[in-house]
């Protein structure tokens, strides 16, 4: 039985409404993240890129769709796989690149890496290490908002499990207890790490978790950026409100391994590519972005000449730039 | 001067920064309503209102949120209601609070001081008695204050509410009631400084917090005996006042180091240590720690009596190594 506080959003804007601006940004940001990530993980297994990468393809139409509804003002938390929303929340990409290759130029002058990317100057809180960290820090942020008689929100990222730790379940009661504008958005992407959703978490739908704490939730396909766009616009409309905490769960599916380098031993290679053959979120943007007949083939090109420029100049950027001396080691541990 | 208790000084703290900063506001259980378990908090919510919370019972939560609130302007004061209760909510101080500055390349300060009641009192036993300084004084990025007196708690916690890293700041349950002088007005104490309680020219006694108070008996009863202590309260152990203990030790020659935690793996072995590798030759004698025994603090009143750190055993300790 379908939970009370559960609404299924499907698009019903027409694409032709949504105007061209708005659709170009759908898209630009989509692409950012792909080809940005694709550069990424091209690095990495060559060599030049250290550490660890979890990657957000086939998962771009939340971040997009999401922060589509959000302004430099509002405030979100992200997880270890945070690119995509941290390009959709705005940051520079050369910072960002820099910061991957570990730079002195980077967003955290080479301290943090893929994992640990913030910008403040945009509203990005920080990405987040720890698989459900960011919960209570967004419903913090929510807080210091309504104390500051503020009518911006926070925004919390994460994957289904991740709805698994503790720290959801208290961030979403005293959210609740407490009407804090914080919105809850999750990525139900099937698998967490290596686990796949089913044999790890009670409900088929996170969102039903929601219902316990009072909260509204949609459910919408996450691969469809209009439909997180609208879902999402819904939710947040009602936070704005002051109408509390809500709950967005983006059904979607992680079409990369958990890092860059995974084996992938736990599902078939069949079920990996049918999502990405039939779910692409790209794809699907396009193919509803021409059918509509606003963009013609050749102007989404043109977009994505100017994506590839942008991509091709953080990674010279990146590589570029100086790595930080041995004497920043101390710097910014304390004030 | 004011004669006030522990707990007032920690009241007038409060009230003195929370009126001259609106961004300071306090959070916790049972802290409003109730005005927290052990009176530390009464009246504040009637100056403060909505700057006073009252918290489910979710540390995760109190801590994750005053990280995020700080991060978004605020200067989030949350009480642990015990000590004991900070496992709950480590993720949130040892790798979210105290990283944020450095891992995001200083982008952001982290101004949070997380208030945590902790020592023996009155056979609570192993989950509301412990002392876990050492614990947080092995975590870059935070600040550790542990007053013993009334002075000490007002000016730290004034001073750990205007730093901009974060401060854990411990007090000791059987502390809030004991009465001492305060000076009036703007009373701050510097973070990472500690306080000569007595000086003295035959052996030096390093500790804090209510340990400080046992170490002076201690230190009595060895002046009668014609052995002159020169007493150092830490009231920070992170940062520490090393210079302070290596120019005491410098002069008399002898080192104890007494703490109210389990002695293996506890602050006094920072303190030793470090006097062992950086002020070898001014020792004419072992350093000589005291510290609880390798086991929870056990209940029973015999059990708990034999279990505490007191006078007695420091003294005990001393005299091995006059």
């Amino acid at each position: 039985m379908e939970a009370p506080n559960i609404t299924r959003v499907t698009p019903e804007i027409p694409v032709r409404e949504y105007g061209k601006e708005r659709l170009e940004s759908f898209y630009e940001t989509m692409l950012k993240i792909r080809k940005f990530e694709r550069t990424i993980e091209e690095n990495f297994l060559g060599g030049e890129i250290p550490g660890f990468v979890h990657l957000y393809i086939g998962e771009e139409a939340i971040a997009a769709g999401v922060m589509s509804n959000l302004t430099e003002r509002d405030y979100i938390e992200s997880t270890h796989r945070g690119h995509g929303h941290t390009i959709a929340k705005g940051a520079d990409l050369n910072r960002m690149m820099a910061e991957i290759y570990g730079k002195k130029a980077g967003y955290c002058q080479g301290k943090g890496g893929s994992m640990h990317i913030a910008d403040f100057s945009v509203g990005m809180l920080g990405a987040n290490g720890v698989v459900g960290g960011g919960y209570n820090l967004a419903a913090g942020a929510a807080l210091a908002q309504k104390l500051q008689g503020r009518k911006d929100i926070s925004a919390v990222f994460f994957g289904d499990g991740a709805s698994n730790r503790g720290t959801f379940h208290e961030a979403a009661n005293v959210a609740s207890v407490w009407k804090l504008p914080l919105l809850f958005v999750c990525e139900m992407n099937e698998y967490a790490s290596t686990t796949p959703y089913r044999t790890a978490t009670s409900v088929a739908d996170i969102s039903r978790r929601a219902y316990g704490y009072d909260m509204p939730a949609v459910i919408v396909d996450g691969n469809d950026v209009f439909a997180v766009h609208e879902g999402s616009k819904k939710l947040i409309d009602s936070i704005r409100a002051g109408e509390g905490p809500a709950f967005l769960e983006c059904k979607t599916y992680r079409v990369k391994g958990h890092f860059v380098g995974d084996p992938e031993k736990y599902r078939t290679r069949e079920e990996v590519q049918k999502n990405i053959d039939e779910r692409d979120p790209i794809m699907l943007f396009e193919r509803k972005a021409t059918e509509s007949g606003v963009f013609a083939p050749n102007e989404l090109t043109a977009i994505q000449a100017r994506v590839d420029a942008q991509i091709a100049a953080a990674l010279k950027f990146a590589r570029e730039s100086p790595e930080p001396a041995v004497s920043d080691l101390f710097a910014n541990l304390y004030v | 001067m004011k004669n006030i208790t522990f707990s007032q000084a920690t009241l007038e703290a409060m009230e003195e920064e929370m009126s001259r900063d609106a961004s300071i506001y306090v959070m916790g259980e049972d802290i409003a309503r109730q005005g927290g378990i052990f009176g530390q908090f009464k009246g504040l919510p009637d100056k403060f209102g909505d700057r006073v919370k009252d918290t489910p019972i979710s540390e995760t939560a109190i801590i994750g949120m005053a990280v995020g609130s700080a991060l978004a302007g605020m200067r989030p004061v949350a009480d642990m209601h015990f000590a004991d209760f900070v496992g709950v909510c480590m993720d949130e101080i040892f790798n979210q609070m105290a990283k944020v500055h450095y891992m995001f390349g200083g982008q952001k300060t982290v101004p949070v001081v997380v208030r945590a009641p902790d020592g023996i009192i009155n056979q609570a036993a192993a989950q509301h008695s412990q002392c876990v300084e050492a614990w947080f004084a092995h975590i870059p990025g935070l600040k550790v204050v542990i007053p013993s007196n009334p002075a000490d708690a007002k000016g730290l916690l004034k001073s750990a509410i205007r730093d901009d890293n974060p401060v854990i700041y411990f007090e000791h349950k059987g502390l809030f009631s004991m009465k001492g002088d305060v000076p009036e007005g703007d009373h701050l104490v510097e973070i990472g400084k500690a306080r000569i309680d007595r000086e003295g020219t035959d052996l030096t006694i390093v500790t804090w917090s209510m340990m400080t108070h046992h170490a002076a008996k201690a230190a009595d009863k060895l002046a009668a005996e014609g052995v002159s202590v020169e007493l150092i309260d830490l009231r920070s152990v992170s940062p520490w006042d090393k210079e302070a203990v290596l120019k005491s030790v410098a002069k008399t020659g002898r080192l104890c180091v007494a703490q109210e935690a389990v002695k293996q793996g506890g602050f006094a072995a920072e303190v030793a240590a470090t006097v062992a590798e950086e002020g070898l030759d001014y020792l004419d004698a072992p350093i000589v720690r005291v510290g609880a025994p390798f086991s929870p603090v056990p209940f029973a009143r015999p059990l708990e009596q034999a279990y505490r750190v007191t006078a007695d055993t420091i003294y005990n300790a001393v005299k091995k190594i006059l």
